[in-house]
């Protein structure tokens, strides 16, 4: 039996299981697929929104600003790459800058601190590649970036140390109202017992909200298309360049991820799906956009193309708080843009709100820390060759083009939430993300699962399920 | 640690460098290799036809490997292996990483032989799913020739490099059936006799401008579309086609690695993607030389073992203080013909120097003309194609005085 019972393992779920924890209480984190962070949390753009953007009054303005006011030190504390690099708007032409304005307004009643707009001198002290006839912009200086992956995987590892327990595979398919609560069973007849029970499902959290009773809302998708750019591109733009936000979302953005590429996209496109696919026309799309706001980009320097999905709510705001229909259900859904950035005000916001249902105290053993997956390259060159001394996996490259080591393959394969599958250790470790794509250290990183888990060559997964990288079975 | 030369690489070309600098006088040579075992890309190689050209011979990869290891190994030549290379500046320290830590080497001289990189699949902008069973085609001959491993069942190539066209016999051999080969250009960048050896002999069928332009399938690959493509490589409407497989491989070109060189500050030539070098294979930084797939991609391991060679006596000379270029004549890449190597030639050598280039396209009776001020030679080919290197080779004493070395490769007047 647990107090809270958290659905969905993505940056919503994260950040509300770790805030849970640091409360005297019970928590379980059920995801439907094989590993933490498999949905909108490991294909989005990683910024850290200002918060200029949002309605005001909306809950997304409210948690946007709050987020992120919390960021930096939420991600202190797990050990996850952030910087804030600012960002910037920017508009051509007098029309265009008629709607700046109107964002600054709307960003300082948001409480968005710092905000300026500038001309276009100003403007090319702060980017030299920005497109000709850009005219001005509205700089964001509180704008920054985060590992999205990181910032999951962390939050999720830290509430396990301190506490609660991970349901991966998790495929909530029925609810049922207990004496305490809520039984939720998976597809697979496993059950889990909770007081209350957290909607963080995604795209998955109407269907999910239904199981309890509640058809408040419908959950819709938007994909969004990206480009990523090689590392040996950084520099090419150092803030967050936007174009000017429309219905449909904030647009195309080009922008350093805090990895150091550098990131085109997203497009914005209705699907009656969730499909993470990418089509042909989505590259042009992205290019016209990118290159009315910046000239020379690199495309040459392309190492991956990906979507992602926003899973936006027919409110077209977030829905976060207990349900009207089904007591001791809380949701947070609807959780499109600017959900990163907000994620550490959600999962407070909703951990006191649980706390104060079930009067659980404060965890005075919770540790807020999380052994960081980039403690090792963070050390002085004394300090490392002291490591290695020790433990001379840190003196093995495995991926060469991030240069990760096997003492840092190792920690993601045995650190909560221990990475099992390709995928797994390319998330958390970034093994494989580099230019060559896994060319090189996928058989490495193969090799290392199967004798980590005991796994034979034909069980190894991509991504969990039957992503398997071999079928053609042993020669 | 200070020493005479260190090569950075104990592939081919960093092995047949080594042994080349040591005949040439210089004997305090560190081989550093990121991998356990020397011998480079060639391990996972097992198919034969090395070293036909330069041995008269036909070895497997691991064999013409082992027969530079054991020479290496004669002369006591140093290899340190697991060793990364994660620095290198233009002064010619080597920052390096091992199991015993992060060290620094101080060399006289440094031959670079990285070798190069398969182009990945999320470079191409490739349209639909990202499941599992899309592999590089190097990826995958290594989980076949190394781990035992069939990769799938059903395969498609993309791109028809020569290593795409040696796993397709490799995986048919082992009981996959090849679908197609689908290559973007209309003509393949393999060799031909491994279109003959690995495609023709087996019925496996070669698409000439054709791409894979949609991938399908949620957890593994359940198919591709293919569809042709027109002259400006764009897809045309209506031809596409959907073939079933679990398997996808990528031989879409091959990158020079030349980060550590970038590094270095040395200055690349956006047509090989390697550094621009003279003819002793040294590079715009002094006392720094290049060789191998480094330098510019080689279709036969036999060129690379040649050229590894000249950069192994330059540096020896260089080390030893010899006799050193003071001037340079520019070697241009004329008429369909896309770069030349090395791109600048010793004015005044007094001995011959060979010249490679590549072919902008599949050319019959071609004429090759070479030209250096006054000096001017046509030679015949019956056939010249992109993906096989060609060389010239330039007496001694034509270049002094002239403003360039020129090759142009024309049509053959009848």
């Amino acid at each position: 039996m647990f107090d809270a019972i958290i659905i969905g393992g993505g940056v919503i779920g994260a950040m509300c299981a770790r805030e849970l924890t640091a409360y005297r209480l019970k928590v379980a984190v059920a995801e439907a697929a094989d590993d933490v962070c498999a949905g909108a949390s490991k294909a989005n753009s990683g910024i850290v929104h200002a918060g200029f953007d949002a309605p005001c009054g909306s809950k997304k303005a409210k948690f946007n600003v709050e987020g992120n006011r919390r960021m930096e030190q939420v991600c202190k504390e797990l050990g996850v790459r952030y910087e804030n690099n600012g960002s910037l708007v920017v508009a051509h032409g007098a029309e265009e800058e008629q709607k700046l304005r109107e964002l600054y307004e709307r960003g300082l009643e948001n409480g968005v601190t710092g905000l300026q707009i500038l001309d276009k001198t100003a403007l090319a002290r702060l980017e030299e590649n920005l497109a000709e006839d850009v005219t001005s912009g509205l700089y964001a200086p509180t704008g920054g970036i985060v590992c999205p992956f990181q910032l999951t995987i962390a939050a999720i590892g830290n509430a396990m140390d301190n506490g609660a327990q991970l349901f991966p595979s998790f495929a909530v398919c029925a609810a049922k109202r207990t004496e305490s609560g809520w039984q939720i069973a998976a597809k697979d007849g496993r059950v889990l017992e909770g007081k209350v029970v957290l909607n963080c499902a995604g795209y998955g959290s109407a269907q999910v909200a239904r199981l309890f009773g509640d058809a408040s809302f419908e959950i819709r998708a938007r994909k969004g298309e990206y480009m990523l750019l090689d590392k040996s591109c950084k520099g090419f733009v150092r803030h967050t360049v936007f174009g000017l936000p429309t219905a449909a979302g904030k647009g195309v953005l080009v922008s350093p991820t805090a990895d150091g590429n550098i990131l085109v996209g997203p497009t914005s496109v209705e699907e009656d799906t969730y499909d993470t696919s990418v089509r042909r026309e989505g590259f042009d799309q992205i290019r016209e956009k990118a290159d009315a706001m910046l000239k020379n980009i690199p495309y040459r320097e392309v190492i991956t193309s990906f979507a992602g999905v926003r899973a936006y709510s027919s409110r077209h705001d977030f829905i976060i708080g207990e349900s009207e229909y089904a007591e001791g259900l809380f949701h947070a859904a609807g959780i499109e843009s600017p959900g990163l950035t907000a994620s550490p005000a959600i999962g407070r916001y909703l951990a006191e709100a649980v706390a104060d249902r079930l009067h659980a105290k404060k965890n005075a053993e919770f540790h807020p820390e999380r052994k960081s997956a980039e403690w090792f390259r963070q050390l002085s060159r004394e300090a490392q060759n002291e490591i290695i001394r020790k433990e001379s996996a840190y003196g093995r490259i495995v991926c060469r083009c991030e240069e990760v080591t096997l003492g840092e393959i190792l920690q993601a394969l045995r650190q909560n939430p221990r990475a099992h599958t390709i995928d797994g250790v390319k998330l958390r470790t970034r093994a494989g993300m580099g230019r060559c794509q896994g060319g090189f250290c996928q058989p490495s990183v193969f090799n290392l699962l199967m004798k980590e888990y005991g796994y034979r060559a034909e069980e190894v997964t991509k991504n969990g399920g039957k992503s398997f990288v071999i079928t053609g079975g042993e020669i | 640690m200070e020493r005479d030369l260190v090569i950075i690489g104990g592939g081919p070309a960093g092995l047949a460098a080594a042994v080349a600098a040591y005949d040439a006088g210089v004997h305090d040579v560190l081989v550093i290799e990121r991998e356990a075992k020397p011998g480079g890309v060639l391990k996972q190689c097992i198919h034969n036809g090395f070293g036909l050209t330069r041995f008269k011979e036909s070895m497997t990869g691991p064999e013409y490997a082992a027969r530079f290891v054991k020479e290496t190994q004669a002369r006591g030549i140093e290899i340190m292996t697991n060793t990364f290379v994660v620095d290198l500046t233009a002064d010619k320290t080597v920052t390096c990483r091992n199991e015993s830590g992060i060290f620094t080497v101080r060399a006289k001289a440094v031959i670079l032989a990285m070798g190069c990189r398969e182009r990945s699949k999320g470079a191409l902008n490739i349209a639909g799913t990202r499941p599992a069973g899309l592999f590089s085609a190097g990826t995958a001959q290594k989980f076949v020739n190394v781990y035992g491993l069939l990769p799938g069942k059903r395969v498609v190539i993309l791109g028809s490099g020569d290593i795409g066209l040696i796993m397709a016999r490799r995986l048919t051999l082992e009981g996959a059936k090849v679908e197609c080969v689908c290559e973007i250009m209309p003509h393949s960048s393999g060799l031909r006799r491994n279109i003959a050896q690995c495609l023709d002999d087996f019925g496996i069928p070669l698409y000439l401008e054709h791409t894979v332009t949609e991938i399908h399938g949620k957890e593994r690959v359940e198919g591709v579309t293919i569809m042709r493509v027109d002259e400006q490589k764009q897809p045309v409407e209506g031809t596409e086609r959907y073939v079933p497989c679990d398997t996808v491989l990528f031989s879409v070109g091959l990158i020079p690695e030349n980060e550590l060189t970038k590094r270095a500050g040395i200055a690349l030539d956006p047509r090989t993607k390697g550094a621009f070098v003279d003819g002793s294979r040294e590079t715009q930084a002094e006392g720094i030389f290049a060789c191998g797939n480094v330098l510019h991609v080689h279709d036969l391991v036999d060129f690379v073992s040649e050229e590894a060679e000249i950069a192994g006596i330059g540096a020896a000379e260089y080390i030893r203080g010899g006799q050193r270029a003071k001037e340079y004549v520019p070697a241009a890449a004329g008429e369909n013909v896309t770069y030349v190597l090395p791109q600048r030639v010793d004015a005044s050598a007094q001995r011959v120097q060979k010249i490679y280039f590549r072919v902008r396209s599949v050319m019959r009776n071609a004429v090759i003309k070479v030209q250096a001020g006054a000096y001017e030679k046509r030679i015949r080919k019956p056939a010249v194609a992109p993906g096989e290197m060609e060389h010239i080779l330039l007496p001694a004493g034509v270049c002094g005085g002239v403003k360039e070395v020129r090759i142009d490769v024309l049509a053959a007047e009848e």
